[in-house]
């Protein structure tokens, strides 16, 4: 019945509020992954991206609508999801190491202590940490605690990867640098990842697609924007691409204009499902409409 | 030429200790020279000597407390014992009791941060309980236990248990959420849960708990001992009260005073080993 390996069919998510119609941050939510698949989902705050990842994660639920993955309900967490989380959650008593093997004993209860080891070992070299495993994280800078935490997730082999704005604690320079080592990671694992960023560089950078939703609240996902660059990308390299600007114009134009514009409209197909969208094939499209380059910063909680 | 703040710090320190010392040296020799008396024996029998007993001088302390820590484990019977040994009953007592409650107030205590039903059911039990002075507890203990050492246990487990329990449900309480949040999303049992995460996470707290009761049961185990008897070093500061041997009144409140700042040391380089940073 399923279409996608993570199929989300018209969620929303309502508050009950006393004397009043309950509020509802968003609804009529439907998105497909499929498997290793990179997709990040854009929107101002309070438009409840973080609900639904939360959802995803298991760690918060719907008021309506399914959720399912490879087939089956999602119902409480699950180390078939790992997520990072965006205040990294690392645990401060133990070292960078232990943190990444307590993720992996929960995985591979099976194991030895000597491979539980060497793999943890191996995922924190990939992120680039072979010398700081026995530091705890107070001693670690915010991007290398980060880093931790992606090992960590990466570690336990997900079938989905949850990232809730990983770096939007980072300043620019160490955020570039986890990024690359974030596609490293990506492109050995081919992990499908589904990630909150509100950042448009960075998520053309990383994503096959995007999900644009509109402001909350009745916040809805608008459009699915494909992003049709070449892998592997490279940050100083996919900005030349003809294509680059295109797509950024209209991600840009969304979250200016029309995601306020679309707020509380239906553009979704029956099912729910918002509609596909290609802005490298539509050049006329992007030519009608450049948008002056906003500062992205505009786009980024208070 | 600058030298660092704990050295002048201990040089201050030991100085006040001389400059104390000698007042209260001075202080209690002043007397000594106004009557000087030819045959002192035969002043005293006929009741010419100094009426006044005196607060001994820290020489006086200073030389009793030589002599009696050159050999703390005599035992001359049940009135005349070193003081180690007394220190010894007293350890004896107050580490029971406390052991007993750690053992009851940390698990009670998880239940109690862990479950906000398990919390308002059993807070006005604590509330009721815990501002009772712990000697309260003595004549119905001596009643129902009939044994006055056991007695004794008891009324340092009680007043132990309080502050093991509140700190224990105050930290388990107050685990970050974004920390439950790893457990869940790496599926961890409870049980998994509360061992690997809450109680590492909860640790410092309990420590600080664990450190005030220590406090606590040291304390209280004098004024317990004074009532119970026999032995400790309750006992030994009362029965020195009574032979009026103010010179070992003084020394073994001085020994009140270091054991119970080593048992807070201890306690303290535990809770180093437990801490973290954030």
């Amino acid at each position: 019945m399923s279409r996608y390996f993570l199929d989300a069919r018209r969620l929303a998510k309502r508050f009950p509020q006393p004397g009043s119609e309950p509020l509802t941050v968003f609804e009529d939510v439907s998105f497909g992954l499929d498997q290793g698949e990179f997709v990040c989902i854009i929107g101002h705050s309070g438009c409840g991206k973080s609900t639904i990842l939360n959802a995803l994660a298991g760690l918060d639920s719907f008021s309506e609508g399914t959720l399912e993955m490879a087939g089956k309900e999602v119902a409480g967490p699950s180390l078939e999801r790992g997520v990072v989380f965006q205040n990294y959650s690392l645990l401060p008593w133990l070292s960078a190491l232990e943190n990444v093997e307590f993720g992996v004993r929960a995985r591979f209860p099976q194991w030895s202590k000597e491979q539980r080891r060497a793999h943890s070992r191996k995922y924190l070299e990939m992120v680039g940490l072979g010398g700081s495993e026995a530091r705890k994280p107070a001693q670690l800078s915010g991007g290398m605690r980060q880093r931790v935490s992606i090992a960590r997730a990466f570690a336990t082999q997900p079938q989905l990867l949850l990232l809730d704005e990983p770096f939007g604690a980072l300043d620019a320079l160490t955020r570039g640098v986890i990024q690359d080592e974030l596609i490293k990671i990506w492109s050995a694992t081919k992990q499908t990842v589904f990630m909150i960023t509100h950042d448009v560089d960075e998520a053309i950078l990383l994503s096959d697609r995007i999900l644009l939703m509109t402001n909350g609240p009745q916040a809805r996902i608008a459009e699915s924007v494909r992003i049709d660059l070449p892998r592997p990308r490279q940050r100083d390299q996919v900005i030349h691409h003809p294509a680059y600007y295109r797509i950024r114009n209209h991600l840009v134009d969304f979250l200016v204009n029309r995601s306020l514009e679309l707020r509380g409209r239906t553009v979704t197909d029956e099912q729910g499902f918002p509609p596909d969208i290609n802005p490298a094939l539509d050049e006329s499209a992007a030519a009608a409409r450049v948008v002056p380059l906003t500062p992205v910063k505009e786009f980024h909680h208070g | 030429m600058k030298a660092s703040i704990s050295l002048r710090a201990a040089i201050l320190s030991a100085l006040l200790l001389v400059l104390l010392l000698a007042i209260w040296e001075v202080l209690c020799r002043v007397p000594a020279s106004a009557a000087v008396s030819a045959d002192d024996e035969y002043a005293l029998l006929m009741g010419e000597a100094e009426q006044e007993a005196r607060v001994p001088p820290p020489s006086v302390v200073l030389a009793h407390a030589y002599a009696e820590l050159s050999q703390p484990f005599y035992d001359n019977g049940p009135n005349d014992k070193g003081i180690g040994i007394q220190l010894a009953h007293s350890l004896y007592r107050v580490l029971t009791g406390y052991l007993l409650a750690a053992l009851v107030a940390i698990p009670v205590g998880f239940v109690i941060g862990m479950s906000p039903l398990m919390y308002r059911a059993l807070n006005p039990f604590i509330q009721i309980l815990r501002p009772i002075s712990p000697l309260a507890w003595m004549p119905l203990a001596l009643f129902v236990i009939k044994d006055s050492q056991t007695s004794a246990i008891f009324v340092i487990f009680i007043c132990s248990v309080w502050p093991m329990l509140l700190n224990t449900a105050f930290g388990v309480a107050g685990v970050r959420r974004d920390w439950i949040n790893v457990a869940r999303t790496h599926e961890l049992s409870p049980l998994r849960t509360a061992f690997s995460v809450i109680l590492p996470a909860a640790m410092p707290t309990i420590l600080t708990g664990m450190r005030i009761s220590v406090g606590i049961a040291w304390l209280v185990i004098v004024a317990a001992e004074m009532l119970v008897g026999g032995t400790g070093i309750g006992y030994y500061v009362w029965n020195e009260w009574n032979n009026l041997n103010l010179a070992s009144v003084i020394f073994s409140i001085l020994m009140i005073g270091v054991v119970g700042m080593l048992l807070d040391l201890l306690l303290g380089s535990v809770a180093r080993l437990v801490s973290y940073q954030e």
